[in-house]
């Protein structure tokens, strides 16, 4: 029923000055908030430490990576009073020191592939320099450039004046596509190298063309189940929860089954004569993205029920009543009232895609790849963390940026739940 | 069902109506009803007896089984709500929630492509009716439940129809603002002529209100009438005791002369009363007596002693309980002041014009029950 914001009578109370008022009500209330946050301080302690703590520390990486400026302090220092370019012999025999120190305490490893992440191919270079230099031997360019015509290059003196900076944004500009030039300024990297972008971009088409086809399926069902008798209706649902109960990697392994070259969908679609070949739908955009669809139904159809559910009939009946024909009725009594659930339906679906992560890996083909598959291959193949936070704190932020939209736009936080 | 010509200014008409939602048992059995032009007709009857769903098929929500409604002079069957220009007051006021009031006053204009300087003359006009001029910009939740529902009277109004519905339109206010809408819903419909079709479970509602009323039960109209004629004249059992308060005592004819019949109640007390419709020596009967047409008196048609068992004070009236010989309990008001005290025996009477008898079938002995388990 309306809630009634004056509150009768509250006009005709007199304002009272005892301070000593607002102080007893502040006591009385004190008790019930501290209970409060003693219930819920379990959980505030669980989210710290294996939500926001880990969250933080990873994201952390993206900025900050200390590697190369722990293992070459001396490099470091000496390149301070160095001019821009390649750097005068102290500066190389400081590196000489660096590289022989990290190599006695197996660090070496470390900054090849730290400066290979900055500068690509690098890493052997560094592993070469490992063998030839020796200790006791002080080295000086001339040494070095004529062991290996790299250490007089003045894009290996950049790399590495970037690479001894503990915070650096070298990784977050390479997860989009952009690079320091030499010149301090900000570039694009070179033609072959630029993956990101388009990676973002097909990771949010895909989640959005998914967002689209559950609500196309979803909303008539939603519909058709928030007006039939709550018995059948309850039956019903349980049907489309049915798969949520199973595991997403199950059902995802069973899509291959469905949708390999020679497998059942194909069968069906040759059987009906809908078609006289087999469609390549095993490892493509359009398989992934019906599998996808499948798994996310249920995430855009419950909000859009719960709304459709909450909804009065007689809003309809007055709708009709006042002389609105079906579709007007639709459009301006129905839909507005239902949006918040549509709105946080596809909002859910539309976020959950774009983190996923089992089915472009199992369905999808190497062209489907999402951001999420990239995160995975720099964390467990390449051990690149910076790259993978670099491309977390990315993604994190586009879809707080549309969450921030979507709300303002639709009003997501208007949803009632039931 | 032959349809009769009519002569008469009926607005609605309602010839053979039945509807079953299952195909087993009938909400509406066999309605004939005509709603005149500029009337204030209610539906009044306790839940489940029809009224509803006989203001639904009136509005279109929901369509006859049998029969047809007539809406001036034209079958509506076949008429989807949207095009029978009636405005629907809900009892829980359905405005829209996502629209301010005005736009909510506007909607049934907006809908019938009604130019916008216009439109916004006559809701501001509508709501002026309703005084609620100063809350266009509101949303309806921001409201409080009488506001509301003005809102939903100015939004049924607005577009001028020819018949506007209410179903249990203040259900859901406290006593007093229900009274005082009632007198203002009252004043609305003589001020601007509207024919009005008025549902409600609430019979003191139905004779505030109505020009006439007809009384559902059991999915038929029992009586049709002005309210007076209801409460003095009622013509069965069910409406005697449903429309006002009634004394209700089960007994059995003993002779029929004219205007007049005996009857022996269940102690063999006897009874000077009206017949209602056919009563014949020997039948079971039920009696009906006003409360307030029984007298604290020695003499009178019918004379009988209680013990008062308690006084209720009520301002302008008291309520005496009384326990008569037969095991049955009667309902005395009489006026303020020294009368009767709890505990002692009293002599009661009332005279035969008020002691009304009926004959007793199935339906009465269920009536009987009910106001004696309530």
């Amino acid at each position: 029923m309306g809630r009634s914001v004056a509150l009768p009578g509250a006009a005709s109370v007199a304002p009272v000055t005892d301070p000593t008022l607002a102080a007893a009500v502040h006591r009385a209330a004190r008790g019930q908030r501290l209970t409060a946050l003693l219930l819920v301080g379990p959980l505030l302690l669980l989210l710290l430490f294996s939500f926001c703590f880990p969250i933080a520390s990873l994201l952390g990486r993206a900025i900050y990576d200390p590697t190369m400026a722990d293992s070459l302090p001396r490099t470091a220092a000496a390149l301070q009073a160095a001019p821009d370019g390649v750097p005068p012999d102290p500066v190389f025999a400081a590196l000489a020191e660096d590289l022989l120190a990290a190599k006695q305490d197996n660090s070496l490893y470390a900054v090849a592939k730290t400066l290979n992440s900055l500068l690509p191919a690098a890493r052997s270079h560094v592993l070469r320099a490992g063998r030839f230099l020796q200790p006791g031997q002080p080295a000086t360019r001339e040494s070095m450039t004529g062991a290996d015509p790299f250490w007089g290059e003045p894009d290996t003196w950049f790399a590495i004046r970037h690479g001894v900076q503990r915070f650096t944004t070298t990784y977050l500009l390479a997860a989009i596509d952009l690079r320091w030039l030499p010149d301090g300024g900000i570039g694009q990297v070179p033609e072959g190298e630029a993956i990101y972008r388009a990676v973002f971009v097909r990771t949010f088409l895909v989640a959005a063309a998914v967002t689209i086809a559950t609500l196309i399926l979803g909303f008539p069902l939603a519909w058709m189940l928030a007006n039939l008798p709550n018995r059948l209706s309850g039956r019903l649902i349980m049907l489309v929860l049915l798969p949520f109960w199973t595991s997403i990697l199950v059902r995802t392994a069973a899509w291959t089954v469905l949708l390999q070259k020679y497998g059942l969908l194909n069968d069906l679609l040759l059987w009906l004569h809908v078609s006289s070949d087999r469609f390549d739908l095993m490892y493509t955009r359009t398989g992934m993205i019906i599998a996808m669809t499948h798994i996310q139904l249920p995430f855009t159809l419950l909000p859009i029920y719960s709304a459709m559910r909450t909804l009065q009939p007689s809003q309809m009946r007055a709708a009709y009543s006042l002389g609105a024909r079906p579709f007007t009725a639709f459009r301006r009594v129905y839909l507005p009232q239902v949006m918040p659930g549509v709105a946080a339906g596809a909002l859910l679906t539309f976020i959950l895609c774009l983190g996923y992560f089992i089915t472009p890996a199992l369905v999808g083909g190497p062209a489907d790849q999402l951001i999420s598959n990239f995160i995975s291959n720099y964390i467990n193949v390449e051990l690149n963390w910076q790259m993978a936070a670099a491309l977390s704190f990315i993604l994190l932020a586009l879809t707080l940026a549309l969450y921030g939209l979507f709300t303002k736009l639709l009003g997501v936080d208007r949803l009632k739940l039931v | 069902m032959p349809v009769q010509a009519s002569e008469t200014d009926a607005l609605v008409r309602f010839v053979g109506v039945q509807k079953s939602y299952d195909g087993h048992t009938l909400a509406v059995r066999d309605l004939n009803l005509d709603v005149n032009r500029g009337e204030f007709l209610t539906l009044l009857g306790p839940s489940g007896s029809g009224k509803t769903t006989t203001l639904n098929m009136l509005a279109g929500f929901e369509r006859p089984t049998r029969g047809e409604i007539l809406l001036a002079g034209r079958p509506v069957d076949r008429l989807p709500p949207y095009q029978r220009d009636i405005g629907m007051v809900f009892q829980n006021y359905a405005l829209f929630p996502h629209m301010s009031v005005a736009e909510n006053v506007a909607f049934p204009l907006s809908v019938r492509r009604v130019a916008r300087a216009e439109a916004e003359q006559r809701v501001k006009r509508a709501l002026a009716t309703v005084r609620l001029e100063a809350f266009g910009d509101r949303r309806p939740g921001q409201l409080s439940g009488g506001q509301q529902q003005r809102v939903a009277l100015a939004r049924a109004l607005v577009f001028e129809p020819a018949l506007v519905l209410m179903d249990e339109p203040l259900g859901a206010l406290d006593k007093k603002l229900r009274e005082h809408m009632q007198i203002e819903i009252k004043l609305l419909h003589e001020q601007l002529g509207l024919t009005v079709v008025y549902v409600t479970h609430d019979q003191s509602e139905a004779l505030t209100m109505s020009d006439r009323v007809a009384v559902f039960h059991d999915g038929e109209v029992v009586q049709l009438g002005p309210p007076d004629t209801l409460y003095s004249r009622p013509r069965t059992p069910f409406v005697a005791g449903f429309i006002g308060e009634n004394n209700l005592l089960p007994g059995r004819c003993e002779t029929v002369e004219g205007a007049g019949a005996t009857i022996r109640l269940q102690d063999g007390t006897m009874l000077h009363a009206t017949p209602v419709g056919a009563v014949a020596p020997g039948a079971r009967v039920v009696v009906a007596i006003r409360p307030e047409a029984i007298r604290l008196a020695e003499t009178g048609d019918n004379v009988c002693r209680a013990l008062v068992r308690s006084v209720i004070y009520l301002g302008d009236h008291q309520r005496l309980i009384c326990d008569v010989a037969n095991g049955a309990t009667l309902t005395v008001k009489v006026p303020p002041g020294p009368g009767a005290t709890a505990g002692e025996t009293q002599a009661l009477a009332w005279s035969a014009v008020d002691c009304l008898a009926f004959a007793a079938d199935a339906s009465t002995d269920a009536t009987l029950n009910e106001e004696w388990n309530a």
